[in-house]
């Protein structure tokens, strides 16, 4: 993955708008995160391959980044963005990592179904 | 001396930081070690120093790693059970069970390594744990092996009290360093660290790279 390049992604963006899409959209603490740390709430979700067309979307912010789809009945957002790629299959991946290097977050999005 | 070890875990690198030693000395016996490996480590947060996996990629760089380590720890049957990681205990149990059940029949060990239920603080860790022992309770008790339970909660103690087993491992401390150092994109951001507390001989470093511990597991008919 690079670092983001917000022109481009936005080109990416509007490019995929009214495509059938499939996605995988991520949050993280990491398993471990109250075991080393009691006070910490640990809160995370993944969905993957669930199907969506948006009409609109765009990218935000000045780094890390914010994605938003606006669908026909709702929104998919997503912040923390750090870096991305359109990989060998044609698919266009997101990720916010952390100081660390460790993802915080993932937004992928692509016209086949990711590997279960 | 162990007929076979059979070891259940649900993340490539689970084999690396509590039990490469203790598997390094029963390979180095000549003792058959068969190492389930239920997920690929889909989920990791960490994705190598630079960064050298997407979310995407992390499986294949992962399973990679792994054929590295089992490599390095003499390990010659790897079995994948192809679970995503993250999903162990939403998984249909009854057939997890019975995919375990079938593997402890064909090889038959008279020691099962897997984590200890209710005490290894990744679900994953303790779903893998709990789906061994109820296959193993399935057995008859005169055919059940022995299992030495992994347990690292912080209140683990508190309740199951201290391990029984202890392992002294120092003779594979270098080895078992390779063996976590084989899966890059999990350690590269500890490993060095990790090294310099040892050659420091900091207490905790040596620790960690020269005993191992386990708890045998007490399996009546309860369910864990």
């Amino acid at each position: 993955m690079k670092p983001i390049d917000p022109l481009k992604v936005q080109e990416t963006i509007t490019s995929l708008s009214g495509k059938k899409l499939y996605v995988h959209l991520e949050t993280t603490n990491g398993a471990y995160a109250t075991h080393k740390n009691a006070s910490f709430f640990s809160a995370g979700a993944f969905i993957r391959n669930v199907q969506l067309t948006f009409l609109h979307g765009s990218i935000k912010g000045k780094g890390p980044y914010r994605i938003g789809l606006e669908t026909e009945l709702g929104w998919l957002y997503a912040e923390g963005l750090t870096d991305w790629e359109i990989d060998t299959l044609d698919r266009v991946l997101f990720a916010g990592h952390d100081q660390d290097g460790k993802l915080a977050i993932a937004l992928q999005l692509s016209e086949q179904p990711f590997p279960k | 001396m162990e007929r076979h070890v059979l070891v259940v875990f649900p993340h490539p690198d689970d084999e690396a930081f509590g039990v490469a030693g203790t598997i390094l000395s029963h390979t180095t016996n000549s003792t058959p070690v068969t190492y389930i490996c239920l997920t690929l480590g889909e989920m990791g947060r960490n994705m190598g120093r630079p960064l050298i996996a997407s979310r995407e990629t992390l499986p294949e760089i992962r399973k990679k790693e792994l054929d590295e380590a089992c490599k390095l720890l003499g390990i010659t049957d790897l079995r994948h059970f192809g679970m995503r990681d993250k999903t162990v205990e939403f998984t249909d149990q009854k057939v997890l069970i019975d995919r375990i059940l079938q593997v402890i029949k064909e090889v038959n060990p008279s020691l099962v390594i897997t984590f200890y239920p209710g005490y290894s603080v990744h679900p994953d860790h303790d779903a893998t744990g709990a789906a061994v022992i109820q296959a193993i309770q399935k057995l008859p008790s005169s055919e059940r092996p022995t299992v030495h339970a992994l347990a690292f909660s912080k209140d683990c103690e508190d309740v199951i009290g201290p391990p029984d087993v202890i392992n002294d491992v120092a003779n594979y401390s270098s080895n078992k360093l390779q063996v976590m150092e084989a899966h890059e994109s999990q350690t590269a951001g500890m490993i060095d660290a990790l090294k310099e507390a040892f050659l420091k001989k900091d207490e905790a470093a040596v620790a960690r790279l020269t005993v191992e511990r386990f708890w045998t597991y007490p399996i009546h008919n309860d369910r864990p």
